[in-house]
Parts: C-alpha cells; sequence; structure tokens
C-alpha cells in the first residue's frame, strides 16, 4: 500500500474515533460542559491533562529544539514538566475543593472583585489565544506535509473536527477524545524512537539507548555525538549551555511557574471527583508526560548524529550531494532543508563555520518528522506520526478553546453581564462562545500575525507573570487582600511585557523594539523568552507590599481560603 | 467534617508546609542543583554513557518530579486520615 493511502488511512481512522465519542459524549449541563461532570478518573484525567499539555511543539519541535542546542535543550524537558510539582503541591488540590468551574472565579471570589475577575479573564484570555494560534499553525502544516492537500484546506478539516466533538461535549467530550489522542501519540513518538535506538545502539529502550555505546564498536553513543560535532566545529553536545547559568536557571524557572499557571491545564484538575485525587492526577499527567519527554533527548541526539552521519560518514568521504537520499530530497521541496556548493566540488560540507557550511538551512521540525523516513522505517510508522503531530495539535487546541470560552461564557457572561440567564441558555452561550473561539483561532490561523512565532514565549509570561503568583498567594498568604493582588497582577504583567517588548518589538514588530534584541542589552543577561519569573517576582513583591498597607480581606473571605486548605468536604464542582 | 479544634488546625497546615518544603528542596535540588548549578562537577563523573550532570538534566530530574508528586499524595493522604479531614 502507498504511503498516501496509509496515511488517509490511518488518519481518517483516528478521525473518526473522535467524532464517535464527541456523538456518544454530548454535554447536556453546564456541569458536563465546563467540567466534564466532575467525576473524571485521576488516572483517565492524568491521560487527557498530558493530551492537553502536549502541544505540537512538544511533539513536532521541541526534539529538534534538543537536538541542536544539547544540553542547553534541557531548560524545556525541566521546565515543562518540573511546573506539574508545583501544580500538584501549591494548586491543584486546593483549586479542586474550591469546587468551581473556571481560573477567573476563584480569583475573583478570593479577591471578592469582579475587577480581579476581569483582570484574570483578560490575562486569560491573551494567554490561551496566543498560545491557540501556535496549535492551528500545526494542524494546516501537519496535513499539508503528510496528506499533501494545502495548507488551508487541512485548517479547515482540524477546525470541523475540533467544532463537532468541543461544541457538541464540552469539556466531556474533550476528555474522552483527549484520552485516545494522547494513545495515538505516544505511540506516534515512541515507535520511530526504539527502532532508531535499536539501530544505533542496539537498545530498544531509548532512554537507555542515548547512555548505551554504539552499535559497532565501543564507544559510548553520547561521546560519539560530541565527537562528531565537535570535528565540525559546533559546541560539544553535552555541555554546551543556553547562554549563562544565571540565565538558564531563569528560563526553566520562568517555564515551570508558567506551566503551573497555563488556566487550560489547571482546569483539567477540577474534574476530578476529590481533592485527593487531584493530587494524584497530577502525579499521573506526569507520567503520560515523562515517556515522551525522557524519550525526546534520545531522538534529537540520534538524529543529530543520523544527520551529521548522512552528510559525512566517519572516516568517509562528504556526501555527493547528487547521491543525496530521497527524505533530503522530499525535505529540500518544502524548504525546510536547503542546501548551496559554495565551494562547487559537489559534495555536501556542513559545519558550523558560516562561510563554508553548505547546509544552508535545517529547520528544527525535521527532527522528528523526517526522522522515519531517515530511519528507513514503514510506512505504517510515517502515517502514525502524521496522526500522531495532528493528535497533539488537536488536543491542545481543544484545551485552550475550552479555557477561552469558559472565560466568555461563565465568567464574563454569568459572572459580570448577565447573572440572572438559567442554566440551559448558559449552556448554549458556552456553545455560541466555543464556536466563536474556533472562529477567531481559524482565522488567525489562516492569517497568521508576524508576531505568532514569539507568542508562545507571551503566553507563558503572563501565565507565570500574572496567574501562577494571584493564585498561590490567594491560597498560602490569608492577609493578601483585593488591592495587593490586583496591583500585583498588573506590575507583573507589566514588567515581563514592558522587557519583552522592549527587545523584541510591540507585539514583536522588530522594528519597535527600542532597547533591541542584543544581549548586552539584557538585564543580567536574561533572554526576553526567560524573563516570566521576574514578573513572578516583581507580582509577588507588589501584591505583598500593597496588601499589607491596606486593609484586611473580610471575615468571610478568610474563612473561605480556611476551608480550602481543608480537604473534607469537598462537593463535586458546581456553580455556586 | 472539620478540624476538631483550632490547633488542630494550625497544626495540620504546618505540617503541610513542612512537607511541601522538604519536597521543594528535593525538586529544587535535582533540578537546578544537579541539572545546572552543578552540572560541571557532576559531569566527572559517568553512569555508562551518560555524565552525571547531563544525565539530571535530560533524565533524571524528570523522574524525581514524578517520584515527588506521589510522595506528597501519599503523604498528605496519611495527614488528612491523622487529622480526620480525608474526603468520605
Amino acid at each position: 500500500m502507498s504511503l498516501q493511502t496509509m496515511t488517509y488511512l490511518v488518519v481518517g481512522f483516528t478521525f473518526a474515533l473522535y467524532i464517535g465519542i464527541a456523538l456518544w459524549a454530548r454535554a447536556g449541563s453546564t456541569k458536563e460542559f465546563y467540567v466534564a461532570g466532575g467525576g473524571v478518573h485521576p488516572v483517565a484525567n492524568g491521560m487527557a491533562t498530558a493530551a492537553d499539555w502536549m502541544s505540537a511543539a512538544s511533539f513536532i519541535s521541541m526534539a529538534g529544539m534538543i537536538a541542536f542546542m544539547g544540553y542547553g535543550g534541557s531548560v524545556f524537558l525541566m521546565g515543562w514538566t518540573g511546573g506539574f510539582v508545583l501544580l500538584a503541591m501549591l494548586l491543584a488540590p486546593y483549586l479542586r475543593k474550591f469546587g468551581k468551574f473556571t481560573v477567573p472565579e476563584f480569583i475573583g471570589d478570593r479577591y471578592y472583585s469582579r475587577t480581579a475577575r476581569i483582570v484574570a479573564v483578560l490575562c486569560l484570555i491573551i494567554a490561551s489565544v496566543t498560545y491557540v494560534i501556535g496549535q492551528m499553525k500545526g494542524i494546516g502544516v501537519a496535513f499539508s506535509r503528510f496528506i499533501e492537500v494545502d495548507y488551508n484546506t487541512g485548517l479547515l478539516v482540524g477546525m470541523g473536527i475540533v467544532f463537532v466533538y468541543a461544541v457538541l461535549g464540552g469539556m466531556k467530550g474533550i476528555t474522552y477524545t483527549q484520552i485516545v489522542q494522547y494513545v495515538v501519540l505516544i505511540f506516534a513518538y515512541t515507535i520511530p524512537a526504539i527502532f532508531i535506538s535499536l539501530n544505533i545502539t542496539g537498545n530498544p529502550i531509548p532512554q537507555l539507548g542515548l547512555g548505551a555505546s554504539v552499535v559497532n564498536g565501543d564507544t559510548y553513543f553520547l561521546d560519539r555525538l560530541d565527537q562528531v560535532v565537535t570535528e565540525l566545529g559546533f559546541a560539544e553536545y553535552t555541555t554546551q549551555a543556553r547562554l549563562s547559568t544565571l540565565n538558564m536557571v531563569a528560563y526553566t524557572l520562568s517555564l515551570m511557574i508558567g506551566t503551573a499557571g497555563l488556566p487550560h491545564v489547571i482546569i483539567r484538575f477540577f474534574t476530578v471527583p476529590k481533592v485527593k485525587d487531584a493530587r494524584s492526577s497530577a502525579g499521573w499527567a506526569l507520567v503520560f508526560i515523562a515517556i515522551l519527554y525522557t524519550t525526546a533527548p534520545a531522538v534529537g541526539a540520534m538524529a543529530r548524529l543520523n544527520l551529521m552521519e548522512t552528510i559525512k560518514p566517519s572516516g568517509g568521504e562528504n556526501l555527493v550531494y547528487d547521491e543525496r537520499p530521497d527524505w533530503f530530497k522530499k525535505w529540500e521541496g518544502t524548504g525546510l532543508l536547503k542546501f548551496e556548493d559554495k565551494n562547487g566540488d559537489g559534495r555536501i560540507q556542513y559545519s558550523a563555520k558560516a562561510d563554508t557550511n553548505e547546509m544552508v538551512t535545517v529547520d528544527n521540525d525535521i527532527m522528528v518528522l523526517a526522522n522515519p523516513e531517515i530511519a528507513r522505517l514503514p510506512n505504517w510508522v510515517i502515517a502514525l506520526v502524521a496522526a500522531g503531530g495532528l493528535a497533539a495539535a488537536l488536543s491542545t487546541a481543544a484545551g485552550l478553546l475550552l479555557a477561552i470560552s469558559s472565560a466568555i461564557s461563565h465568567d464574563l457572561l454569568k459572572g459580570v453581564f448577565m447573572p440572572n440567564i438559567t442554566e440551559k441558555q448558559e449552556l448554549n452561550a458556552s456553545r455560541i462562545a466555543m464556536a466563536g473561539a474556533i472562529l477567531v483561532a481559524g482565522y488567525l490561523g489562516f492569517n497568521p500575525p508576524d508576531f505568532a512565532a514569539g507568542t508562545v514565549a507571551l503566553a507563558f509570561g503572563l501565565a507565570a507573570s500574572s496567574i501562577f503568583p494571584a493564585l498561590m498567594m490567594g491560597i498560602f498568604d490569608k492577609r493578601i487582600n483585593k488591592e495587593g493582588a490586583i496591583a500585583g497582577m498588573i506590575a507583573g504583567i507589566g514588567v515581563t511585557l514592558l522587557y519583552v517588548f522592549q527587545h523584541t518589538g510591540i507585539m514583536f514588530v522588530a522594528s519597535t523594539a527600542f532597547l533591541g534584541d542584543m544581549k548586552p542589552n539584557w538585564f543580567l543577561g536574561i533572554e526576553p523568552n526567560a524573563f516570566g519569573v521576574v514578573g513572578a517576582i516583581v507580582n509577588f513583591g507588589v501584591a505583598y507590599a500593597v496588601s499589607r498597607v491596606t486593609q484586611a480581606p473580610p471575615v468571610h473571605v478568610q474563612e473561605m481560603v480556611e476551608s480550602i486548605r481543608m480537604p473534607a468536604g469537598a462537593s463535586a464542582a458546581h456553580a455556586h | 467534617m472539620a478540624f476538631k479544634s483550632k490547633e488542630d488546625a494550625k497544626a495540620y497546615w504546618s505540617e503541610n508546609i513542612r512537607l511541601m518544603l522538604v519536597l521543594m528542596v528535593i525538586w529544587f535540588v535535582v533540578s537546578f542543583g544537579c541539572g545546572i548549578l552543578f552540572v560541571d562537577e557532576l559531569n566527572a563523573i559517568r553512569i555508562g554513557g551518560y555524565k552525571l550532570g547531563f544525565w539530571f538534566a535530560q533524565q533524571g530530574s524528570i523522574y524525581a518530579f514524578v517520584a515527588l508528586i506521589f510522595v506528597y499524595a501519599k503523604k498528605m493522604g496519611d495527614l488528612d486520615r491523622k487529622y480526620g479531614v480525608e474526603e468520605k
């Protein structure tokens, strides 16, 4: 069977599954729409959270970034997993005990303020919308590369699928599709990794293969990789740091705090029956995430070696351009791989020096997508990778869209503007909000703004500097009041946005970067993407100081804090 | 269901905070400590092909995070029962 037919079959089958689940898991109440009825098993929720969390970026881009950043890529590995420890210990159980539907709702109640709730809604919407653009692009790209329909058609099909199961099923439909999507994506990620690890090291477990020796020889794989890259003038793979130690610490910490503060992840913990389940569910989520995240370093490193050795086999001559393999030609066609014969010898030279390097473009994303072809794996594996990439993008998009639509229908409409609507009306409103969110996200996917590439950093920066500190202090410090929380959130976001924009341009329009994207101008040498943690520290400091000089929160709020600190008496998530 | 006394509520919360701080210290040491701050020193030690610091940064810290959450969930369950505030 041709690769084309096989891909249609595998992707078509997974899509049929998602639609089937949508029809089976229709939401009949707001509780089902917002929190899947509150009865999701902690292990099932862990799996859904893993799919929710792992986006097109985790699936497609991360291993490629690690392949080229080496040790420096560890900031993503630690940052995007370590946040779950913070989530499990600092937020999830308490927010579950609070027992309502959305993150802004907690902030509104805890800080007895509509203003705080609206500020939180704004932060949530900005963070989630910027994040969803990347997923929409991922869907379009995956379709266009694997199914060979054009980007727009692919995006339209993707939007249609999300529309069916998210609008009909809400959180209930999303939860069950995310579980299936996790299974699809984890097989799609690990199967090629196992084959490649077997090829290179003879060890079928990639996590062990990375530390094993290569098949034909007694050198360790990582030593071989270090040797191959340094010979060509690249930094040593296992020690290549990202800028400075301080920058690595700040980057990792920003990603951790941002992870714990992203609303679409937090609301997943509202769906489990008990506080106890929220704690263990975070652990299960991380187990399922760790399967991919501990495989990724092996995928990245092995893909790097494969690429280098295809171009220059050890002890052999550089590859003759006319004899390049098929996958090389295929990816040249996409523009993600580009060769320029600078010295005119018809062979490919790959080196760290810009004037002699002839591999002028090697896109990060190729590493995962081309891996199965480089390793000559069977067609069904390549088809599975296509379905896996789509599953990763769809599941994250759906989670984000739910966070956005519930903030609009539950926090803005029901909470602020039209408190008297019935449950039935609210359910309809949430469906309309969902449909609207999908259309907006789709529009931004069709016309990706110039700033799309920088927006994930913005989403993490906002979550880290506004949402996380407000939630954490609301639970751990009874004295934090309305004035402190609002001032803290605004100061935190303000500092982060100012820093990101002054170095990368206002809304990432480069010409407006008034301080320039230059290292000498960076505060303590911290890159803009790593600045969320500084915003968070400012938020904590301002909120603490302002609260101490203004009036203490009312008694009923202090009692509420007392009650969320104690697991007993948790009821299922409810509206009032 | 509630605490038997104000003292109980205080004691429960401070035991919770103590547990959390211990686990957060471990969280910090396995990731920021072993993976970043002391990575060069640890890289002198090797397990198979892995330099130890590199292993912590790309593998070990993640395994430790998983273990930390389950230890926390287990210990908090015990604490809830000790003070009689577990969910029925």
